[in-house]
């Protein structure tokens, strides 16, 4: 047993932290009104190569773990959820499955200017009748020659308006179920492919959500991710990933609204104290830190599972889940701490609460969250 | 060009002072390099991007205090050196004494340190060293150029300005406004485990004398709490009078 982080986690974690404090919180609030996205942060956080942070150095990346990965991304959520899902998402959905089962040729092409910074990482999977049920998908890849013709569409995909290409599912052979998905690296500028980013989302302001449009677009063979056939294992592959992360915002919104909500409780002063004199408020944070502190175990675990080179799925799931539900009642509190003024967008705990939401959703509901480890405990 | 940094592990700017019997508690504190030797680091890294050369990172201190030199790695320093003080006593006159016998063992073309140390603030032991090493010394500075043989250097004389022109090598400190520290980078920092670092003790130096400290430390205490200050009503004459006999019999400053 080891709990202590290595020299080079603890490092990145202070520059991270630093980072996140001076470059990225000062505008999390008017980025949250505006919606605009946090394009310059991410040119900074380029220039100190982090957008690589996992892959191989071949690659343009640093060759980090996956536990300094969970740490950037808490770190970056604990002052701005968007710029956290962001990044979470550019190296988790948009990285990752090229880096997992990408040729060394579509390594080079794709994941170096990727790693690079050079543009953000995203990921084609949801579709307006395929959420959870992934199975379900309805785009469809036609073979025609050396080439594949694709058409449909897909929803909530993150980032897609700043990359310039993405892996995308589509089914290749609609008679073979979950194993007739292929998945398809197909660069955004693309003739009849479209981006349209115009949801109204609840939170997570800043960060972009779109819908792909394919209208008989044409990608060469050689730009299948893999194995044909294999898109659906492969994307549950990526969202074990993909969990670890969205496990990590959690713990880092929950931080910060936890921190706001401690602060708070120390200066307001009701009846004669401060709040943070009374078991009533004492108790609520004494929950909060406990299931903050859990849950980053947990995301740790995980984390530390992938690196090890094991299975993780279950523990991912199980740190994603519980983060998500633990950072949605950590958020809540937070709010009833701050009584009316925690209502209020200048105290901000309520942007924490807004983009809190989303982690029980995205990348595996809590329902399926729920699924994924009843099937691995045994249950039939 | 060859440039030694000297810095100093200290205490996370924002942490609070916990005294325990007597001593600073270093119970769960977060430690940094000190922020004045952190524009040290960072000048050094500029004069060797300018001019080519090595940077070397020396401190002295506790083993802790490897975190301190590693972080100037990753920053990118070359290398780094630290004099594990196994716990003696030590004052500025002592790690001056230390850190002389370290670089007078090396090559150097300049030595660049903190203006003080946020913990004691003493700034003593720049100028101590340089006295050591007999090389001239430039305090407090704000602006460094090096051409050829010399150096042109602006420094913060209590809110004015001085130009100084000296030769190398020379041992400067630093003071806020030099310049903005970089963050390290990631390949910085992945970078850094494999640069080399020398571990010394005190007893593997050729030093010159004796280094134990030549003074010591009586007695630690928090500044006394903040209290509530008084206003003064009445007539100018009765507050005037009030004041005189307060300042004299309460606060005994007159």
């Amino acid at each position: 047993m080891e709990f202590n982080l290595t020299e080079e986690q603890r490092m990145i974690k202070n520059v991270i932290r630093d980072f996140a404090e001076g470059e990225v919180e000062s505008g999390a609030d008017e980025r949250d009104k505006t919606g605009e996205f946090p394009l310059e942060v991410f040119k900074k956080m380029a220039k100190l190569d982090l957008m690589g942070l996992p892959f191989p150095e071949e690659y343009g990346g640093a060759g980090a773990d996956t536990i300094s990965f969970a740490i950037v991304v808490e770190e970056l959520s604990r002052v701005c959820a968007s710029t956290g899902i962001t990044y979470s998402a550019h190296i988790s959905l948009g990285g990752a499955p090229i880096n997992m089962f990408g040729t060394h040729e579509q390594k080079q092409k794709y994941l170096t200017p990727l790693a690079r910074g050079e543009y953000l990482g995203a990921f084609g999977l949801t579709e307006p009748q395929a959420g959870s049920d992934a199975g379900g998908t309805r785009t469809i890849a036609v073979r025609d020659g050396d080439e594949w013709v694709l058409n449909g569409s897909k929803c909530y995909i993150t980032n897609a308006s700043y990359a310039k290409a993405l892996a995308l599912t589509a089914v290749t052979d609609k008679s073979k179920g979950t194993s007739g998905i292929t998945a398809f690296i197909v660069p955004t500028d693309a003739k009849g492919f479209s981006v349209v980013a115009d949801y109204e989302k609840m939170g997570l302001h800043a960060s972009n959500t779109t819908q792909l449009f394919l209208e008989d677009v044409r990608v060469p063979h050689e730009n299948i991710l893999g194995v044909e056939g294999n898109g659906f294992k492969q994307f549950l592959a990526v969202l074990d990933g993909g969990r670890i992360g969205i496990g990590a915002m959690a713990v880092g919104i929950a931080q910060g609204a936890y921190e706001k909500a401690l602060a708070y409780a120390k200066e307001r002063v009701q009846f004669g104290q401060t709040l943070s004199k009374f078991q009533a408020i004492q108790f609520k944070l004494a929950d909060m830190a406990m299931n903050i502190e859990l849950a980053r175990n947990m995301v740790y675990k995980a984390a530390w599972l992938k690196d090890q080179g094991r299975k993780f799925t279950k523990e991912a799931a199980m740190a994603k889940l519980f983060a998500s539900e633990m950072c949605m009642r950590v958020c809540d509190q937070a709010i009833q701490i701050h009584g009316g003024n925690g209502y209020m967008r200048e105290y901000k705990v309520e942007r924490f609460f807004r983009d809190a939401k989303l982690l029980e959703i995205g990348e595996g509901t809590s329902e399926v969250l729920r699924m994924v480890i009843s099937r691995e405990i045994g249950c039939r | 060009m060859n440039i030694i940094v000297c810095l100093k592990q200290t205490f996370d700017t924002e942490e609070k002072i916990v005294l325990e019997s007597g001593k600073i508690s270093e119970d769960g504190v977060e430690f940094i390099i000190n922020p004045y030797d952190e524009y040290a680091v960072e000048e050094a890294i500029k004069l060797r991007d300018e001019h080519g050369g090595e940077i070397t990172v020396v401190t002295v201190g506790p083993e802790r205090a490897e975190s301190a030199l590693r972080t100037a790695l990753a920053m990118g320093a070359d290398k780094a050196v630290i004099v594990d003080d196994q716990g003696l006593e030590l004052d500025e006159y002592s790690v001056a004494k230390i850190l002389a016998a370290v670089i007078k063992e090396r090559e150097y073309d300049i030595i660049l340190g903190g203006n003080m140390a946020v913990d004691n603030g003493s700034g003593q032991v720049g100028p101590r060293l340089a006295e050591e090493l007999g090389i001239p010394q430039v305090t407090t500075i704000t602006k460094l150029d090096i051409d050829g043989g010399k150096a042109t250097i602006e420094r913060d004389v209590e809110g004015d300005m001085e130009v100084i022109e000296v030769s190398l090598p020379v041992l400067v400190t630093a003071q806020q406004g030099l310049n903005e520290p970089r963050y390290p980078s990631l390949p910085g920092i992945m970078k850094a485990k494999k640069k080399p670092m020398e571990r010394l003790t005190v007893d593997d130096l050729n030093i010159d004398g004796d280094v134990s400290a030549k003074t010591s430390v009586t007695e630690t205490f928090l500044p006394p709490k903040k209290e509530a200050g008084r206003v003064l009503n009445g007539d100018i004459q009765d507050q005037v009078k009030e004041l005189v006999a307060l300042l004299r019999n309460e606060a005994k400053v007159i």
